[in-house]
Parts: structure tokens; sequence; C-alpha cells
């Protein structure tokens, strides 16, 4: 990422599996909350790793990410 | 079978289903897979008087608010998250942490499949992943096979249970090699529960009675015709073996035994 670029910069990510095009400061927690499955229950992971919850409002969304947001299900034997 | 039922393992059927140091009210664990409603889950979970109630992580849907959560937490049971349709110990970890995260428990009901087709355990990936989430401070309860040298290896590994299959998931086919389960009750020092193949009722039963000290039955309950009648028959049936293994049965004979002794016989 270049510094001092345009501030409205659109980040391009994949969101369990579909591309998806987020505003420039989309942290893990807006992704959540946009998605409207609430958050008790839901899981996110960035590129193979998890996110904590503790870190969602910390954690700034970047190009290329591929995030997968969770939620459970029923399923399982 | 004659098993480990002599009472000597089960001597107190009151007694309390102890797992990883939590006690849990009821011997019978309720999956939720195939469930044709929430309604008839609820319905289900109720009937069943379980405890404990397993569910899967899955992609978020945009926009569909609430879930089996919302089941879960009217009926008051535990949540115990699953790893199911992990194909390998990366996977299986990964769904581990993130359920970790979603459920704030360190429970893990850890399924490594190998295949769409049997659905039967990876044995080499589920021990890698039951390893990896051991050292990492999960309480690791791992779907295997009937195996008893694989039983043994994930609770020397750390597991604080082991749950051999009857059969292959949603099969129905029952308890398919009794001789193994046996096994693996008898050598466990862990508890046994038993998970897959279950079909009705009388399996339920016939699980706890070689030994098991617990049965987790999905869908036999929730592809019933009447998911709740099962449900209940399965709490009666889990009772009625466990009852029946700390009863000490009689033992298996080729011929008959009298039990009307001949002294006393009329001369006619």
């Amino acid at each position: 990422m270049t510094t001092g670029s345009a501030a409205s910069a659109p980040v391009e990510v994949t969101v369990n599996g579909e591309p998806r095009r987020l505003p420039e400061g989309a942290t893990v927690a807006w992704l959540v909350d946009d998605m409207g499955a609430g958050r008790r229950g839901v899981a996110v992971a960035i590129d193979a790793e998890v996110v904590l919850r503790s870190s969602w409002e910390t954690t700034l969304l970047r190009s290329g990410a591929r995030i997968e947001v969770l939620r459970a299900v029923q399923g399982g034997c | 079978m004659e098993t480990v039922a002599d009472g000597n393992d089960v001597a107190d059927v009151d007694d309390v289903f102890e797992l990883a140091g939590e006690v849990l009210s009821s011997r019978l664990i309720l999956g939720t897979g195939g469930v044709p409603s929430m309604t008839v889950l609820e319905e289900a979970i109720a009937a069943s008087g379980t405890s404990m109630v397993t569910v899967a992580l899955r992609r978020v849907v945009t926009g569909v608010p609430g879930s089996v959560l919302d089941v879960c937490d009217r009926a008051g049971v535990r949540v115990l998250p699953n790893t199911a349709g992990c194909f390998t110990a990366h996977d299986a970890v990964l769904t581990a942490k993130a359920a970790r995260d979603a459920f704030e428990t360190d429970w893990i009901k850890l399924e490594v499949i190998a295949d769409d087709r049997t659905l039967l355990p990876d044995p080499v990936e589920l021990l890698s992943a039951a390893e990896a989430l051991v050292s990492d401070g999960f309480v690791v309860l791992p779907y295997t096979n009937d195996d008893p040298v694989v039983a043994l290896r994930l609770a020397q590994a750390g597991c604080a249970a082991v749950m051999p299959l009857g059969a292959p998931i949603g099969s129905g086919m029952g308890i398919r090699n009794p001789y193994n389960l046996a096994i693996i009750c008898e050598q466990a020092e862990v508890p046994v529960i038993l998970d897959a193949g279950i079909g009705t009722a009388s399996d339920a039963a016939i699980a706890m009675e070689i030994g098991c000290d617990a049965v987790l039955v999905a869908s036999a309950v929730t592809r019933a015709e009447r998911p709740a009648e099962m449900a209940e028959a399965m709490a009666l049936a889990v009772r009625a073996g466990r009852l029946a293994a700390a009863a000490g049965r009689i033992p298996r004979r080729l011929y008959a035994q009298a039990s009307t002794t001949m002294e006393g016989r009329p001369d006619l």
C-alpha cells in the first residue's frame, strides 16, 4: 500500500468466496455488522488465521484479504 | 456379549456423567444435522432431556439473523461446536479456533473425515489435529473409527473423551462391531461416547450396555418421522442401557438353564 493515496480508495477483498468492495477504513467489526447476522456465535478468519473478537474493532481490512465470516448452523453428527 | 457389563465399571447408575471436569445431566448428546426446522429441533431437544447439543460452523448468509444458537439458549443446553466437513487437520484446527472465538468455549467435537461417500474419520489427520488442539488448550472430543488402537492413541494424546462410531454417519446401521467397541470401553481411561450409526432406540441401549458412558444421536432423531418421539425413545434407551449395564446381565449359554427346580416335582 502506498501512503498518501486518495482518501476514498476502496478496499477490494473476498468475503465468503465473493468479491466485495469495502470503504477505506473498514474494520472486521464493521464488516460483521454490515452482514447483519449479529455478533454472537460469529467467527472471522482472514487468510486462514482467526481474528479474535477482541481485535475486531481495531483490525483494518486490506485489499486482497480472503475473509471468512462464519456462524453456527445445524450440522455435524 | 459379556463385555464390561459386569457392574464393575458402572456400579452406580445414578452417578453423574462427568466430562472434562464438567457434570452433564444427561448421557444423551444431540446432534443437529438433518433437522428439518428450528421448531422441530426445539421439540427434540426438550423431549431428549439432553444438556448438550452440537452445532457446525458455516459461512454467514448476509442478512439472516437468528440461528440454532437461539434454540440452544432457550433450551438452556450447552453448545458443543464441531468441525463437521473438515477433511484435513489444518482445516479442523482452524475451524476449532474459529469455534472457540465464536462460542467462547474450549470444547470441540473434532471431526476430520476422509471422503464424502463414507464420511469415515481419517485417523492420520484426526490424530494430528487432536495433538495440535490439545497442546493449544482445547478440550478435544474426537469422532473416531471403532478402532481400539486409534482410540487409545487419541486418549494418550490428551483427548478428554473418545467418540467411536457405531456405523457411518447417517447410516442408521447401529453398532457394526460391538466387540471392538467393547475393547475400546474396557481400555479407555476417558469417557467413551458412541457417535454415529445409531438407527433406533435399541442401538443406543446396546451401546450403553456394552459400556459406553454416553451416546450422541443426530440423524436417528432429526430424520425420524416424528423426531420428538424418537428423542424421547433415545433418552429412555440410554437410561435403560445404563441400568442394564450396571445390573449385570446373565451370561449367554447355548442350552437352557432351568429356572424352576426339579425338586418336589409331582409324579404324575
